[in-house]
């Protein structure tokens, strides 16, 4: 049976597409019912009623599949609170008819490129975290772009970027390449240092947008801001 | 002014506002976007030092009596830019239009600069009502807000069709300064509407203006960035990254101004409050007081006190034509001859 800790833990594996966050370490999940039956209720926030309505709804959609993916799990409600198009990206969650269902004729399209853009950027920010520390450990640039797959840390960190390669399609068994550029070419040695400042760069934007993010929340919902540095692992 | 440890800057707060909020301004049925707008607002304004909180009450609407406080007596602004937002659809008179920031301006001679706007979905007779704002209040700027709702259309780009005829004006008008706002909406919703690629696009096709990027192309600093170091003519406006970051967030807030002092560099950054969000008090007296945190931003650009002039008021004051005291302006080395642009501004004086 399906209880609250299970749906929250599939929650925790919902990314904030535009800051590569989960959305429960971002505070979005305001309340998580489960009931007896099995039915689940999610809320979910932002930190303005003005957030951009397409990464808003990818959000709200995906997590509802990922409570869907759950054993014995009858009725699903997900709802966004506080925004100012939550009425009509609710409404088309519920019937499951897409981006386009939810802003008919707004849309050229449903979100899948935005949805690879951010993934392109996230897989360079989280790359250049693993990068960063091995070169601050003392290895040479050919030493850093010789590794493979296999190298890299069990952390959650490199973990996500496994997960950014598969959903780019870019392969990822024990002997690829460690640290790629978003088409999945390996980065070369004699270019590492400005992919890196680059890289630098694009990281410094989300972090900053999240750290944005997290105050206006903060201010908004007049909860405690409790590291006001925090960084994604 | 502003002086510390012996310096004195000018101060040209290149993104200022006088709105009027209150629900008296509200547009009937379209209630909760009005509130929802300047709460939001508001809940920024939570990002800046306790001390300079304001009530919901007095932010939705200030007195010029604040104003002319918080800017100019306590403030230390030489010269305010008044970015004019009109959010016609929400606000009866509009959120802070041309009309009433000139009236403001008018009591301030030579302290207030008026900017002016321009939607090119209003067509024809948008480019008449430019011509005829250009002529009233003698513009040198405009402020341009990509996300503004209008009859059904949730926003615009730089680089459509139907804009190009309005920046050609601008040009024909002496319209120098074009400050543009990326926002969260923008026909089709699908793409990332603030993707800043649209100013790229007009740059290029209009050296003769200079494209302030508001908030530095928050939340795109990547993309903004990327764009800067290739265009000579576009320029980061400060607005919200020294507001939003410097004290809520002081290390990001580092990192940010290390990457803009890289890729963008001080000539190009121009100091602005956002006030009524945050007050230029602390915004001034943190930012010559700031430096980098520790030694592991030794690889940023050092931040000195010619770089503090030139972000604080000198870079903007360029690009408007305002007069700098000579006390306040750099010293010229004397083997260094004036630069062609420089011969061009006292010329056009």
């Amino acid at each position: 049976m399906t209880d609250r800790a299970h749906v929250l833990d599939a929650l925790g594996t919902v990314f904030d597409p535009e800051l590569d966050e989960p959305i429960t370490s971002l505070r979005f999940v305001t309340s998580c019912d489960v009931s007896a039956e099995g039915d689940v209720d999610v809320r979910l926030r932002l930190p303005t009623p003005q957030c951009a309505p397409n990464f808003a709804y990818l959000m709200a959609a995906d997590a509802r599949d990922a409570v869907r993916r759950l054993p014995e799990v009858r009725e699903i409600t997900v709802v966004l609170e506080g925004h100012y198009t939550g009425e009509e990206i609710n409404a088309s969650i519920g019937r499951g008819d897409g981006f386009a269902g939810a802003f008919p004729g707004e849309t050229e399209g449903e979100l899948d490129a935005l949805r690879e853009l951010f993934h392109r950027k996230a897989l360079v920010a989280r790359q250049s975290r693993i990068c960063e520390a091995l070169r601050t450990g003392g290895a040479t640039a050919e030493e850093v772009t010789a590794l493979r797959v296999a190298d890299l840390p069990d952390d959650p960190g490199a973990r996500r970027c496994l997960e950014l390669r598969a959903h780019l399609g870019i392969p990822s068994d024990a002997g690829d390449p460690a640290f790629v550029l978003p088409d999945g070419v390996p980065i070369a040695a004699a270019d590492l240092t400005h992919w890196l400042r680059m890289a630098r760069l694009i990281r410094t934007s989300l972090e900053a947008n999240g750290g944005i993010c997290r105050s206006l929340l903060a201010v908004r919902y007049d909860i405690p801001d409790p590291d006001p540095e925090e960084v994604a692992a | 002014m502003y002086e510390k440890d012996g310096e004195k800057y000018f101060v040209m707060d290149s993104h200022i506002h006088f709105w009027d909020a209150s629900p008296e301004n509200w547009v009937k049925g379209q209630e909760e976007y009005a509130k929802g707008w300047i709460e939001c607002f508001h809940a920024y304004q939570g990002l800046g030092p306790e001390a300079t909180h304001w009530p919901i009450e007095k932010f939705m609407k200030y007195s010029e009596a604040d104003f002319e406080k918080d800017v100019f007596e306590d403030g230390y602004v030489d010269v305010g830019v008044f970015e004019s937002t009109y959010l016609k659809e929400w606000y009866t008179t509009g959120f802070n239009t041309t009309e009433r920031n000139a009236q403001m301006a008018a009591k301030h001679p030579g302290r207030l600069i008026t900017n002016g706007r321009w939607d090119p979905r209003d067509g024809d007779a948008g480019l008449r009502q430019l011509e005829q704002d250009a002529a009233t209040y003698g513009l040198k700027g405009v402020k341009l807000y990509t996300a503004e709702w209008h009859n059904g259309s949730r926003g615009w780009r730089l680089d459509s069709p139907e804009a190009e005829p309005f920046l050609v004006k601008c040009e024909e008008l002496g319209i120098k300064n074009v400050h543009v706002h990326k926002g969260p909406t923008i026909w089709p919703l699908d793409k990332d509407a603030f993707d800043p690629r649209d100013i790229d696009v007009a740059a290029t096709s209009h050296p003769e203006l200079n494209f302030i990027v508001e908030h530095v192309g928050l939340p795109r600093i990547e993309d903004f960035c990327f764009m800067a170091t290739q265009e000579p003519n576009v320029y980061a406006g400060l607005s919200v990254v020294i507001g939003g970051l410097m004290h809520a967030r002081p290390r990001f807030f580092a990192k940010v101004m290390g990457e803009l002092l890289f890729w963008v560099g001080e000539d190009k950054m121009l100091f602005g409050s956002d006030y009524a969000i945050w007050e230029p008090r602390w915004q001034v007296e943190g930012l010559v007081d700031w430096n980098y945190p520790d030694e592991t931003f030794s690889d940023f650009p050092a931040f000195t006190t010619e770089s503090k002039k030139k972000i604080l008021g000198l870079n903007a004051a360029k690009l408007y034509g305002v007069e700098v005291p000579e006390e306040l302006r750099l010293p010229v080395p004397p083997d260094e001859p004036a630069s062609r642009e420089d011969a061009e501004l006292v010329e056009s004086r």
